[in-house]
């Protein structure tokens, strides 16, 4: 039994992949644009440019995981193609989860290839496995936030209108570009009840100060934020059939 | 392993008891014991369904048999789709128990899907991916062994027609086509049982009568059909049993030739007015004495029992009255859509028709 539903998560995931994600658009959104944000601050001060690398792959994160997640569950409800993968044997929460593994994986496969062209351009040495531990639970977490958004309205286009909002204010807010301690003391404390920032401290504490206590506690809290946003996603699905 | 002993028992238990029965030459009983141990496909118990403070599903039971092609008969919004959606698990029962091929809904719908194949009224597969490509991840999804995926996919294409187009992306698919391989994908897992809800809606005559021709070469093979639809030759042309629903509740449960009994006994009269009567309908009715009249529309009534030459009298008198004339009467043989009317008291207007299909089969004599 439990076997039909990894089988069901993997191959959504899978599907979704050829499907949705190795397309121009969430190719476009998910490297073009962090790339193209990337290059802008790139211009302004080339000097600096390294200490932009751990703003640039949560960035990729972000916007990987997001670009067809928010999508692609309402996409699919609308046009039957959810309720077809229902009929097979696979609960609500497998496919729930075979679409965020998806996001996951192309979330993954985008930030592997900015990740590497980043650190072979500026010849970097960051902690590879605290890159990862901080990597890959981000990228679970913000694909779980792309779902959650989609399974929260009806429309398709609500979904992708409603995510851009956490999502310009996690790239100005979370240290992507300006350091949190840099904000106003009312924004550092928004700053902290975002996800981003805590990718962005776990990748720079990667980057640049090796595996320390910091990383496991941005961890920790990414790991809540998974929970926070996968359960009700798979909630507010459930209720969609009921 | 339970499971398949207890199977084992019944259909020894079965045996034994028609081998006593015909011993005692009573094949009649005989055949009712075969019913009665025979396993149900599907088993309901007054399945109920309300969405809001519609009740669209009212405390329904019934149970199909295996390998007979079972239909739901009835017009739009009367609960044939909540009912499948909620045999498939794609809705939760308010009240009631069901039961698919011996597994319990809804504790046990994961396991049921295994063998269960369901084509809902809309083609749903992916328009960006082949049609093999659909075949082949539905097969993945429901766990067919790696080595004969391929194999039942290539068979399915051939046997729909679809082989020659099997690269071709589903979303260029004519409506025809997609409903034919959204049926070849719930196939691909070799299912016991099979639902098709309005199989046919929206396809054209010649498609239509295609579909038809797979779903009985479907039950050729044993498969086990659950098909909903609204028009009445379909059922009448595809099904061992047939359910009549109508708001939510089944009304009727019976063979076809069963439920055209039900009007064959009685004389059937249809009549054509020169004009719209349906304000007259009161009039009409207290002429006719003991005989029931259906209207069809506006200016067609059927008159069903009563004396045929005492009705041609009441109902020429009552032309000659109102001043209307009569286009044309006729004596009836009664078809599915009589009975259909004689049951509900519905009009077969509210069935809708189908594009370029014919009348029924019951044809004037």
């Amino acid at each position: 039994m439990w076997q039909d539903q990894l089988r069901g998560i993997y191959y959504i995931a899978l599907k979704d992949m050829k499907t949705y994600y190795l397309k121009p658009p969430a190719i476009s959104w998910g490297m073009v644009f962090p790339l193209a944000w990337t290059l802008a601050f790139y211009l302004r001060s080339p000097g600096d440019f390294a200490e932009l690398v751990p703003g640039l792959l949560a960035m990729t994160i972000l916007f990987s995981t997001t670009a067809a997640e928010a999508v692609v569950i309402n996409f699919e409800l609308r046009l039957g193609t959810l309720e077809r993968l229902l009929l097979a044997p696979v609960s609500i929460t497998s496919v729930l989860l075979g679409k965020v593994l998806g996001g996951f994986l192309f979330g993954l496969l985008m930030t592997a290839i900015v990740a590497a062209a980043s650190i072979l351009y500026l010849g970097l040495q960051p902690d590879i496995i605290g890159l990862a531990l901080i990597a890959v639970p981000s990228l679970m977490v913000f694909s779980s936030m792309g779902a959650l958004f989609s399974v929260s309205v009806k429309e398709v286009f609500e979904a992708q209108t409603l995510l851009n909002l956490p999502r310009f204010f996690m790239v100005f807010l979370c240290g992507v570009v300006y350091p949190v301690s840099a904000l106003p003391e009312g924004l550092q404390l928004l700053a902290r009840l975002l996800p981003l920032t805590y990718t962005v401290q776990g990748l720079q504490a990667s980057f640049f100060a090796g595996r320390d206590s910091m990383l496991l506690q941005n961890l920790l809290v990414l790991l809540v934020f998974l929970i926070l946003f996968l359960l009700p996603a798979i909630k507010l699905l459930h209720r969609r059939f009921e | 392993m339970v499971r398949t002993f207890i199977q084992d028992y019944l259909n020894a238990l079965a045996t034994f008891k028609i081998a006593f029965i015909h011993i005692r030459g009573l094949e009649v009983m005989a055949i009712a014991e075969i019913h009665m141990h025979k396993n149900p496909a599907i088993l309901t118990e007054n399945l109920t369904k309300r969405y809001g403070d519609l009740l669209a599903v009212d405390h329904i039971s019934f149970q199909v048999n295996e390998g007979e092609i079972f239909g739901f008969l009835g017009p739009n919004g009367s609960g044939k789709t909540s009912t499948i959606r909620m045999l498939v698990g794609l809705s939760q029962p308010e009240e009631g128990r069901a039961s698919i091929l011996g597994y319990r809904l809804p504790a046990e719908i994961t396991q049921a899907k295994r063998y269960v194949g369901v084509v809902l009224d809309a083609s749903n597969l992916y328009d960006e991916l082949s049609a093999l490509d659909n075949l082949l991840f539905m097969a993945r999804l429901y766990g067919v062994p790696r080595d004969e995926q391929k194999s039942r996919a290539y068979q399915l294409l051939k046997d729909f027609g679809l082989y020659e187009r099997k690269d071709d992306r589903f979303g260029t698919f004519s409506r025809g086509m997609k409903r034919a391989l959204t049926i070849a994908a719930a196939l691909i897992h070799e299912p016991r049982l099979l639902f098709l809800d309005e199989p046919t809606t929206g396809l054209d005559a010649a498609a239509a009568r295609s579909l038809r021709g797979l779903i009985s070469r479907l039950r050729e093979k044993g498969l086990t059909i659950f098909l909903t639809t609204h028009y009445l030759e379909e059922a009448d042309l595809l099904c061992d049993r047939i359910a009549i629903l109508v708001r939510g509740k089944i009304v009727k449960i019976d063979t076809p030739a069963g439920l055209k009994r039900l009007v064959q006994t009685q004389s059937l009269i249809e009549f054509s007015f020169a004009r719209d009567v349906s304000a007259l309908t009161g009039d009409l009715r207290r002429r006719l004495g003991g005989a029931e009249a259906a209207f069809l529309d506006e200016s067609r009534v059927r008159i069903y029992g009563g004396d045929p030459p005492q009705i041609f009298d009441a109902v020429f008198q009552f032309s000659r009255d109102n001043g209307i004339g009569i286009e044309a009467a006729s004596t009836i043989r009664p078809s599915l859509e009589d009975a259909f009317l004689r049951i509900t008291g519905l009009s077969t207007v509210v069935m809708g028709t189908e594009k370029g299909g014919g009348k029924g089969k019951g044809g004037r004599q």
